[in-house]
């Protein structure tokens, strides 16, 4: 280290990527909650990634205990919360061990050196200490005795000890406030509107967190601060925002639009459960929320509120969806508007309850028994979730139908810059409800519109045109109970028609492709960002590829056949073993190659652009 | 005032739908669809604000029957599906149709749920003790040792007692009926239609194909004095063709049926429907663990609650109250925003 170097200039970056770790107890989350808040008020783009165990509290200091947040800040546009942190802070040996080979070589390391004593080293699995054997030399190790300083900084205040040494993520907070020019103002403020109920935690929490600007300042462990630009975005107002809460707001507004009012009803799971905390909150959009006694209730309650003419949804991840078929077959059946969200988690059974996944695909397409086509529709970063969400909405009230909204653990639980919608110039999406008889006096249930095939959606309340509908067959027009052969052949391949028919209306797939390349990388869902980030530096190093990526997965876009005919070679980065890819293959005749990932972590763009370099080769 | 009138001139004929009923001639069903028929009329209802929601089973036709709005559900959720029309819509009148096994077996826990949330629903459940549509297996209100197809040693089972259950569910009305007695459950069933909150019905019926005379040794015309002990609020639980047998409660707070002679008028339970504490219906409900015993028929318990849809809606004005109307602008954009350009 060299000498104190306090007063030179912040050395400027264009992007930093940060992981704080710990134990689950020590409040990484919130530390890098706090950090991406304050760098999205400052302007920069960012994107984050938290990763947490199942376990509420994991043994303390166990591998199987340490939770991480990574944020990416930049100075211009990024996509993805980066492939290698560049700065690790460590709480403790477990925190170090669980992610120092994702570091990148030469990158900084920040450890609580406090926690490195002989028990958490042998809880983490260290025959000695990795801070004194010499394995960290590719690093820049800085030893800050973070939960010593924090006691010190909180003795005055007369805090016991075991809360005051909860305070350490402040500090870890401020030291990385420091290092990277973050303002103060909006945390100290933050800690005070938080804690304003518990003055002595208020209080542990302030000084903990200036100490460790402090810290940074006056402490001879660093060279000199480092800043990070604003960067240069779309004009507009912005808001940082998670998927949950973006797909939360994109119903409401669908609600809005549609003039339906929501009935949700879900039961609590991870990593949807943030959902219905959200639109609880929203009571005065007239927002009914139930938690349900079980999966298949919340879809049922669902089911009746579109029958009596409301929106209902239920929202879920993979065990719940599993749960819920029969309701989505009734619905399909029944030709009721519903929109399930499946925000997808590694499985299969509990799987990995925290952690993302693609592999729900094929379940939302074929997961019922018999012909029971419906609209999928998938987000494909945190802010789009809102989009989707609301296309979601408008396709099941249009065609009568559930709808599957995918969405999954990284985008549920990442934040990223938002560019708030201009909510008076969003569609209006509301249908007609039947209020008159429609065949000769009478009122049909299914006689279907000729354009959309969608049957008119009559109330209850509704003089003249009280109706029986249920899960058998009916016959078509009427809707009565009816087991004719040729019937039922006719409805299943109506329902086929009504989804098959919504490609009509869908914006055709767009291809990003630059240099007219040979390489068509095609994505659905969260790989969004890594996808196109892979191919903006394959591009860089000479490789040409195309990047197309999926929104609508059934039915596809009406061009999607085109657009693959056209490249030579296809190359499909999916978190599961190939679902879409399977789908374009029967569908499309392509030969179209999977790059598989199931770790319960997004692709590194690193990894797609590897892929699209062998195959190029 | 004309919308009135039209109610005045309502008759069965106007809750029939154009379907052919098609349960089993000599199906205990047909008598509760009449008694429903017969009672609709008379309670001010429109068709168009009736929605009967069933699950599956031979029960869960009875709204193809109906001229009102009906969803026919799936196996169990009928519960949910109406807990769904009810709070989207408190302004509906919604019952719930169902049968032993739907309601008792695969929809137990969203009868018991709905039960508890005290959803202003009217649940009928029509009890013949087995399963009739899949064609005579033991159902979970089957006595033990019942011969069936799947139990054909005996099922091994200890049934439930459908009022048991209900008010262990925390249910707000709870009563029993049967279906050779139609003004019996005409006023069983307006009693529970009348309940603000969720309603449970238990009604016996017959299934004269897989199970017949699962009831008789209690609702049979020759042994009813005997055997039915009709409840009546206020009044002292007694039967017998003179009323010469009562319900007392022992020692331990159970019922046990007496000798009005034996024991004095006086020691005679009088019934109250209206008790906060369920213990005293809950004591009359195990009066009978099978319909071999004297049984009561009639309601057991009827309390008060807030009903959920009208919390749901209670919440919605205050929170409109509070954060004032919503505003999408202002939802989208909380928390830290900052401008860029």
């Amino acid at each position: 280290m060299t000498a104190k170097t306090t007063f030179l200039e912040p050395e400027s970056l264009d992007r930093v990527v940060i992981r704080f770790a710990g134990d689950s107890g020590d409040g990484m989350q919130l530390a890098g909650d706090r950090f991406t808040d304050v760098s999205a008020a400052f302007g920069n783009d960012l994107a984050t990634m938290p990763n947490y165990p199942a376990e509420i509290r994991a043994p303390a200091g166990t591998i199987a205990g340490v939770s991480s947040f990574q944020v990416h800040i930049s100075d211009h546009e990024i996509l993805t919360p980066g492939d290698m942190p560049n700065v690790l802070v460590a709480m403790n040996p477990a925190a170090l061990r669980a992610n120092i080979t994702e570091l990148e070589p030469g990158g900084t390391i920040l450890v609580n050196s406090d926690a490195f004593e002989q028990r958490n080293l042998e809880k983490a699995g260290y025959q000695a200490s990795p801070l004194e054997d010499g394995s960290l030399t590719a690093f820049r190790v800085i030893q800050v005795p973070m939960t010593s300083i924090t006691l010190e900084a909180t003795k005055p205040l007369g805090v016991k000890p075991r809360d005051a040494e909860r305070s350490k993520n402040f500090f870890a907070l401020g030291l990385l406030s420091w290092m990277y020019t973050r303002p103060i103002d909006a945390t100290v403020e933050w800690i005070n509107e938080k804690f304003a109920n518990r003055e002595m935690v208020q209080a542990a929490n302030l000084a903990a967190f200036k100490a460790g600007y402090h810290f940074g300042e006056t402490a001879e462990l660093f060279e000199h601060a480092y800043e990070v630009a604003p960067a240069q975005l779309e004009p507009g107002r912005y808001r940082n925002v998670t998927g949950n809460v973006a797909l939360a707001a994109g119903l409401v507004a669908a609600s809005q639009q549609s003039t339906l009012p929501i009935v949700y009803a879900s039961y609590p799971i991870t990593p949807a459960s943030d959902i219905l905390h959200e639109l609880s909150r929203h009571k005065n959009f007239g927002v009914r929320t139930l938690q349900a006694e079980d999966e298949i209730a919340a879809v049922g309650v669902a089911i009746g509120a579109a029958f009596a003419g409301q929106l209902g949804i239920t929202a879920t991840s993979g065990p719940g969806v599993d749960l819920k078929a029969e309701g989505v077959g009734l619905a399909i059946s029944l030709e009721l508007p519903l929109v399930v969200v499946d925000v997808q988690r590694g499985g299969p059974s509990t799987g990995l309850p925290t952690k993302t996944e693609q592999s729900d695909l094929l379940l939302a397409m074929f997961g019922r028994h018999g012909e029971a086509p419906l609209p999928i529709v998938a987000a494909r970063s945190p802010s789009h979730c809102f989009d989707a969400a609301f296309e979601a909405v408008r396709i099941a009230v249009k065609y009568r139908t559930p709808v599957i909204l995918l969405t999954d653990g990284y985008l549920a639980n990442g934040a990223e810059p938002w560019k708030l919608p201009d909510v008076g110039a969003l569609p209006d999406i509301s249908v007609p409800f039947a209020t008159e008889p429609n065949h000769d006096g009478e009122f049909w249930p299914y006689l279907r519109d000729p354009e959309t095939l969608a049957r008119p959606w009559a109330i209850p309340g509704t003089p003249g045109l009280m109706h029986r509908i249920g899960g058998l067959e009916k016959e078509d027009g009427t809707g009565n109970v009816n087991y004719d052969p040729l019937n039922h052949q006719h409805m299943v391949e109506l329902r086929a028609q009504k989804v098959a028919g919504i490609a009509k209306e869908l914006p055709p797939v767009t291809v990003d492709d630059p240099d007219g390349a040979s390489l068509l990388v095609l994505g659905w869902g969260s790989t969004w960002g890594s996808i196109q980030q892979a191919v903006r530096e394959a591009r860089a190093a000479g490789t040409p590829a195309a990047h197309a990526h999926l929104v609508h997965l059934n039915p596809f876009p009406p061009n999607l056949g085109e657009v693959l005919a056209r490249y030579d070679r296809i190359l499909v980065p999916e978190m599961n073993l190939g679902q879409l890819t399977k789908l374009v293959r029967a569908e499309f005749l392509v030969d179209a190659k999977t790059l598989p990932k199931v770790q319960g972590l997004p692709f590194r763009a690193s990894e797609i652009e590897a892929a699209i370099q062998e195959m190029s080769r | 005032m004309s919308d009135e009138a039209a109610i005045g001139t309502l008759s069965r004929k106007d809750f029939q739908s154009d379907q052919e009923v098609r349960w089993c001639p000599g199906c205990g069903d047909y008598s509760i669809l009449a008694a429903i028929q017969l009672l609709l009329p008379e309670l001010g209802v429109r068709p168009e604000n009736l929605v009967f929601v069933s699950g599956i089973g031979c029960a869960a036709r009875f709204p193809y029957y109906m001229n009102v709005y009906g969803l026919h559900g799936i196996h169990g959720r009928a519960p949910a599906i109406a807990t769904g029309v009810a709070l989207a819509r408190p302004d509906l009148d919604v019952w719930v149709i169902g049968g032993d096994g739907d309601m008792f077996s695969i929809g137990g826990n969203h009868l018991i749920h709905s039960l508890r949330r005290n959803v202003n629903l009217t649940m009928l459940m029509f009890n013949n003790q087995i399963y009739g549509l899949t064609k005579g297996q033991y159902s979970p209100t089957s006595e033990i040792g019942k011969i069936t197809k799947s139990s054909p040693f005996g099922s091994l089972d200890t049934p439930f007692n459908p009022v048991s259950v209900a008010l262990g569910a925390e249910a707000t009305f709870v009563a029993r009926t049967h279906d050779l007695d139609r003004k019996h459950m005409v006023e069983v069933f307006r009693r529970a239609h009348e309940h603000r909150g969720a309603s449970f019905v238990e009604v016996y019926q017959n299934c004269n194909v897989f199970n017949d005379g699962a009831f008789s040794a209690v609702t049979g015309k020759e042994v009813r004095p005997d055997m039915l002990i009709e409840l009546h609020h206020g009044e002292p639980v007694r039967f017998g063709a003179n009323g010469e047998h009562g319900v007392i409660l022992n020692r331990f707070g159970e019922c046990e049926v007496v000798e009005v002679a034996d024991v004095g008028e006086d020691r005679i339970l009088v019934h109250d429907e209206h008790r906060t504490d369920p213990t005293l219906a809950f004591a009359l409900s195990r009066l009978a663990d099978r319909p071999t015993v004297p049984t009561p028929m009639g309601v057991f318990r009827d309390v008060a609650r807030p009903t959920y849809e009208g919390e749901v809606q209670r919440q919605l004005v205050t929170a409109s109250e509070r954060q004032g109307p919503g505003d999408l602008a202002a939802l989208v954009g909380a928390g830290a925003t900052w401008d860029v350009g």
